[in-house]
């Protein structure tokens, strides 16, 4: 199996000025950051400061949700995603996500995997994709006897790998992970870490995490999100650099109260 | 306000170091005073109380590893706390010094003093000041003080060479005093490279406010007496 081709430049994502609404609610304000390949991107910022929603933009999921729009733009390998040409389905088969919430379909683990990799055409052999992507999330050894059981027989670390499995199935470029270790247990979330940093090898993650221990442990880079002051209450990334500058002596007075507990 | 308990658990510990400080002055205090009077009785007294500041130094250490441990510090207070490790061991240390010119007195035996001291016990009510006044602003994280304290090093060096060039003389004239004038000076570099360590502490609290490593040399440092 060969890895998905990768353009080397350095950036694989990045915004411009980009706004996002839902309605006339301006959700996320002025985020201008770039995603670097190949490297663990954590946001992080208290509750409703538009972290998920961030991270939605990224792959188009927004866009299920009705009256959502964006402003400005997001650069995908140098592409304007939101261009008219571009479908969001191929999109979302570039960029994958992982949820909060494992959510298998109630079918076998077998064809949890291959299913997505079906519906986007995948013409090869389907039970090595099925291996490889097991083996990938770090789940294979766990479940390679039983794979015609119901993924939803598995522990919730499990589910959560096999979530991760499924997305790699289609064969992405980056994985938006949205609190995906928020529902397990810590040696599960631990599992979960020790996997992102197998998978950085080919592929780019970003991830939203509460956790910050997480993001410390687990990312390159982190984005600390937080309401704007002024009264649209939209939330916008206020500092954006390496995870242990963040985490050591960060540059804005607000990211040193919440990463110290002291944010309220 | 949020982590109330964390910000007293820090206090805490701060408040612990300015207690291991003044141990600490103090003994060097006594232990001139003793080798001044040549009571051998008194640096038996400082011997004992670098037990005791020892045990301070690990119950501060230990302070620190159950707060990192059970409150995930990061930033400013990550900082804070592997500053006062790094503190704590740098005022044990001090208390070395204290306890070595303890043992020097009483090694000495019935020997006199080569020379009335002067400016030895000037070098440590000096560097006991400095001391006092870099731990004040390491606990206050004041790092305007801290970046001034340092200069002042350049007198406890300068009364060092006057020591050093003094005892010199007395073994030119006559080689007897080699031992005795040693023993002066081991007492008077014990004293300079405390200095050396307020400089440490200094450096410390300067990270901590502002996240920035500076490296703080006195002159006599240029020379090559590198601090520890």
């Amino acid at each position: 199996m060969v890895h998905p081709t990768h353009d080397e430049t350095e950036y694989i994502l990045e915004t411009q000025n980009l706004d996002i609404f839902y309605g006339d609610f301006k959700a996320v304000a002025h985020v201008n950051m770039k995603i670097q390949r190949k490297k663990i991107t954590a946001i992080i910022g208290p509750s409703g400061c538009g972290k998920s929603t961030l991270l939605r933009a990224f792959n188009r999921m927004n866009e299920l949700v009705p009256g959502s729009a964006i402003k400005g733009r997001i650069l995908f390998q140098g592409q304007n995603l939101y261009a008219p040409d571009v479908d969001p389905v191929e999109v979302r088969h570039r960029i994958g996500m992982v949820f909060q919430k494992p959510n298998p379909f109630p079918k076998s683990i077998y064809d949890n995997i291959a299913w997505g990799a079906r519906v986007h055409g995948y013409k090869g052999n389907m039970d090595e994709l099925v291996e490889y992507s097991l083996r990938q999330a770090a789940l294979w050894d766990e479940v390679k006897d039983k794979l015609g059981q119901s993924g939803l027989a598995l522990s919730g670390g499990q589910q959560q790998r096999l979530c991760i499995a499924r997305a790699l199935a289609v064969q992405p470029e980056v994985i938006l992970m949205d609190e995906p270790a928020s529902a397990l247990d810590p040696i599960a979330t631990l599992k979960i870490e020790e996997l992102m940093q197998e998978l950085k090898q080919h592929y780019t993650i970003v991830i939203v995490t509460h956790n910050m221990q997480q993001a410390a442990r687990a990312s390159d880079y982190t984005a600390m999100m937080m309401l704007t002051d002024d009264d649209t209450r939209s939330g916008t990334v206020i500092e954006f650099d390496e995870t242990t500058k963040i985490f050591t002596r960060p540059g804005d007075r607000r990211t040193e109260d919440y990463v110290t507990g002291r944010f309220g | 306000m949020l982590r109330k308990t964390f910000e007293n658990e820090l206090q805490q510990v701060k408040d612990d170091i300015l207690v291991l400080g003044s141990m600490v002055e103090q003994a060097v205090l006594a232990s001139v005073e003793a080798l001044k009077k040549r009571d051998p009785q008194a640096s038996q007294k400082v011997i004992e109380t670098d037990r005791k500041v020892n045990e301070k130094r690990f119950e501060i250490e230990n302070q620190v590893m159950v707060l990192i441990a059970t409150q995930q510090p990061m930033a400013h207070d990550l900082r804070l706390l592997a500053s006062i490790l790094d503190v704590a061991s740098e005022i044990e240390r001090m208390g070395d010094y204290a306890k070595g010119i303890a043992i020097i007195n009483i090694r000495m035996g019935d020997q006199p003093l080569l020379k009335p001291l002067i400016d030895i016990p000037r070098m440590a009510e000096k560097g006991t000041d400095m001391l006092h006044r870099a731990l004040t602003a390491f606990v206050n994280e004041d790092a305007d003080t801290a970046r001034t304290i340092p200069r002042e090093d350049d007198e406890i060096d300068m009364l060092y060479n006057q020591v050093y060039r003094e005892l010199v003389t007395y073994i030119m004239s006559d080689p007897k005093n080699i031992e005795r004038a040693n023993w002066l000076l081991w007492a008077a570099h014990n004293l300079e490279r405390l200095g050396d360590r307020v400089t440490n502490i200094c450096e410390r609290t300067i990270f901590i406010a502002t996240g920035e490593i500076q490296e703080i040399d006195s002159t006599w440092d240029e020379l090559g007496e590198g601090k520890a």
